[in-house]
């Protein structure tokens, strides 16, 4: 027993070794957190602001002119001023304004039907420039508001834990996702798929070794590396983003342990199916980074995506973590309200490291 | 065939199949103490397949055998406990100083720090390399490292020692130097098991088999195996025997 931990120990000092020195690595991989943070955290923004509004005003009244007013006086907006109906098309195209509301001849009329609660006639036409989707379907939204501000009963709407609609705290938990996968399985796969490739699997394999020892010994250091990783996420989101962290410290690190644990395994299950460096990349990045990005929810809503995508994204482990960090870093959900993820995510890392080790034969033949 | 008692390798008939291919058919061969056995063969004859055999890493698919008295077929760990390994495609961790890497494979081998530490500094100072033990293996020349390598290898003082083509990419003053070391660890009473494709490496060895076609055509000493063949050297025996190969090249 105790020579079996001399073995493991002097296997670990090993793979601390190699990734100490390979000092390029560990810089990256120790710099990744912090550029992906403060680049979702500050410059990624889907707040919407400054949206640019022309005017088609056949004839001028004094509701129009109080209307118009409204728009320049909202930040949200900025108004362009009137332009001739002909020309609307081309404002639109020249990137001039974003969106154009033309108001009809009997503007005056509508409003006071409208106002007396009639059958409604359209107040106005609302032209968009929908080149990019999301912004014009917000900015819809938001010019409607405006224009029917003084005439429906507005519904008053209270946005519930995130209420400066802050991007940064929608993406911490995917930026996380989408970090241990790539510090965790990417790494770990190449790692121990070059002792694969420089011919030194072999040589440990003809000694006494355990294969499981020598891949456990491969993942502490990376583990470590991770534990770095996710006290430097947490440090920033909470001092420099701001980031709420309500549901307590302990679930985010469980579940964020977990979570390590997982990415550990799906590392190490690649590294059993290929036997290059470049595969191990290959597979790690477009096998796995990529859906993670795409159907984890991290930048599309998976209520949004086609049906099926969304069961794809099922077996996505990020889906799952993503959605569970969300609720706990953000809504501040107590653990046992997102033991389903947990459950999840704990059976997904039973399976992989079964079926990894199912693969990892010490023959090799 | 019994099996030979005091030799450290005797396999009978030792078979491995791969489907419909035979990758080595029924192999039979004797090693003794402070022997040194190279085992030749053509790319593809089936070498590998049957060191990995020897060594603990695959079993038969029929045939018996045992290696440093340990049967092939059911006690594969407990042959790697007594064997050293050697190969060309790898000797050490470059980015791990020379030190290191002995200390590591002295804590595979079950070595206690103070054995390590002391047969290091006996294995370096032969060597005389004991400047160089905090070096970074990466930093020296292939033909040190391949030394380094064989003495890595015998750190924990196995009965035998299997290389694998060891002196590949080695100049010819690195490899004679080499074989001096292989050399000395048979007179010292270890084995050694050596594959190799340099025909002048094959007269260094006490006995050489020559695999083709996954069988051993021919099994002996250099010396005898020329008079046989009526060869002026190994080359041309092994030529000679290898001309009807249907596989490799």
């Amino acid at each position: 027993m105790k020579r079996k931990r001399g073995i493991f120990i002097a296997f670990v000092k090993k793979e601390f070794w190699h990734l100490l020195r390979d000092s390029r690595t560990l810089l990256v991989a120790l710099l990744i957190p912090v550029v992906l943070m403060i680049l979702f955290g500050f410059t990624i923004n889907t707040e919407l602001n400054n949206v640019r509004v022309g005017f088609v005003i056949p004839h001028p009244s004094e509701s129009i002119r109080r209307m118009t007013e409204k728009f320049s006086g909202n930040p949200y907006f900025t108004s362009v001023g009137q332009i001739p109906p002909t020309r609307i098309d081309e404002i639109l195209r020249r990137g001039v304004a974003d969106a154009v509301i033309v108001f009809p001849e009997d503007f005056d009329r509508r409003l006071s039907a409208a106002r007396q609660g009639l059958p409604a006639e359209p107040l106005a036409q609302l032209v968009m420039d929908a080149s990019n989707p999301n912004t014009a379907i917000q900015g819809a939204a938001y010019l409607q508001g405006v224009i029917l501000g003084d005439v429906a009963v507005s519904p008053e709407v209270r946005l519930l834990f995130n209420p400066q609609m802050k991007s940064a705290f929608y993406f911490v938990p995917g930026i996380m996702g989408m970090l241990f996968l790539i510090i965790c399985a990417m790494l770990t796969s190449v790692a121990i798929v070059r002792e694969k490739e420089r011919g030194s699997m072999e040589v440990l394999l003809v000694s006494p070794v355990r294969p499981l020892v020598i891949i456990f010994a491969k993942m502490i250091p990376y583990f470590f590396l991770s534990c770095v990783n996710l006290a430097t996420i947490l440090l920033l989101s909470r001092y420099v983003l701001k980031v709420p962290l309500t549901a307590g410290i302990v679930s985010i690190l469980g579940v964020s342990l977990l979570y390590i644990a997982l990415s550990l395994a799906v590392g190490l299950f690649i590294s059993t199916v290929t036997h290059r460096q470049v595969t191990a990349l290959t597979i790690s990045a477009m096998g796995l980074i990529m859906p993670s990005v795409m159907l984890s929810g991290m930048l599309f809503p998976i209520e949004n995506l086609p049906r099926i995508l969304q069961y794809l994204s099922c077996v996505i482990p990020a889906r799952w973590f993503i959605d569970a960090m969300r609720k706990l870093m953000i809504e501040g959900l107590r653990f046992t309200l997102i033991l389903d993820d947990f459950l999840i995510l704990l059976g997904m890392t039973v399976a992989l490291i079964a079926l990894a080790l199912l693969r990892f034969n010490d023959k090799i033949d | 065939m019994t099996h030979c008692n005091d030799c450290l390798i005797s396999v009978r008939d030792l078979t491995k199949k791969f489907g419909d291919f035979t990758a080595v058919d029924h192999i039979s061969f004797d090693v003794g103490p402070g022997e040194i056995f190279g085992f030749l063969g053509a790319n593809g004859a089936g070498k590998t397949t049957a060191m990995r055999m020897l060594c603990g890493l695959s079993y038969p698919t029929s045939g018996t055998g045992q290696v440093a008295g340990y049967d092939i077929n059911r006690q594969g760990e407990r042959i790697k406990a007594h064997i050293g390994y050697m190969s060309q495609k790898f000797s050490l961790y470059e980015d791990l100083t020379v030190f290191e890497n002995m200390r590591l494979y002295g804590g595979i081998y079950g070595l206690r720090r103070k054995e390590v530490e002391e047969r290091a500094d006996a294995i370096l100072r032969r060597l005389d390399f004991l400047e160089e033990r905090n070096t970074l293996v990466g930093s020296l020349p292939l033909g040190w490292k391949q030394k380094l390598a064989f003495s890595v290898a015998t750190l924990h003082r196995p009965k035998i020692i299997f290389l694998d083509e060891p002196t590949g990419g080695v100049d010819p003053i690195t490899r004679r130097q080499f074989w001096e070391m292989i050399g000395g660890a048979a007179a010292g009473g270890t084995t050694l098991f050596v594959t190799t494709h340099y025909m002048d490496e094959a007269e260094y060895c006490g006995r050489v088999s020559v695999m083709v076609d996954g069988r051993i055509m021919a099994l002996d000493s250099p010396a005898r195996l020329k008079k046989m063949y009526g060869a002026a050297s190994m080359d041309e025996v092994f030529r000679l025997l290898a001309r009807g190969a249907e596989r490799g090249g």
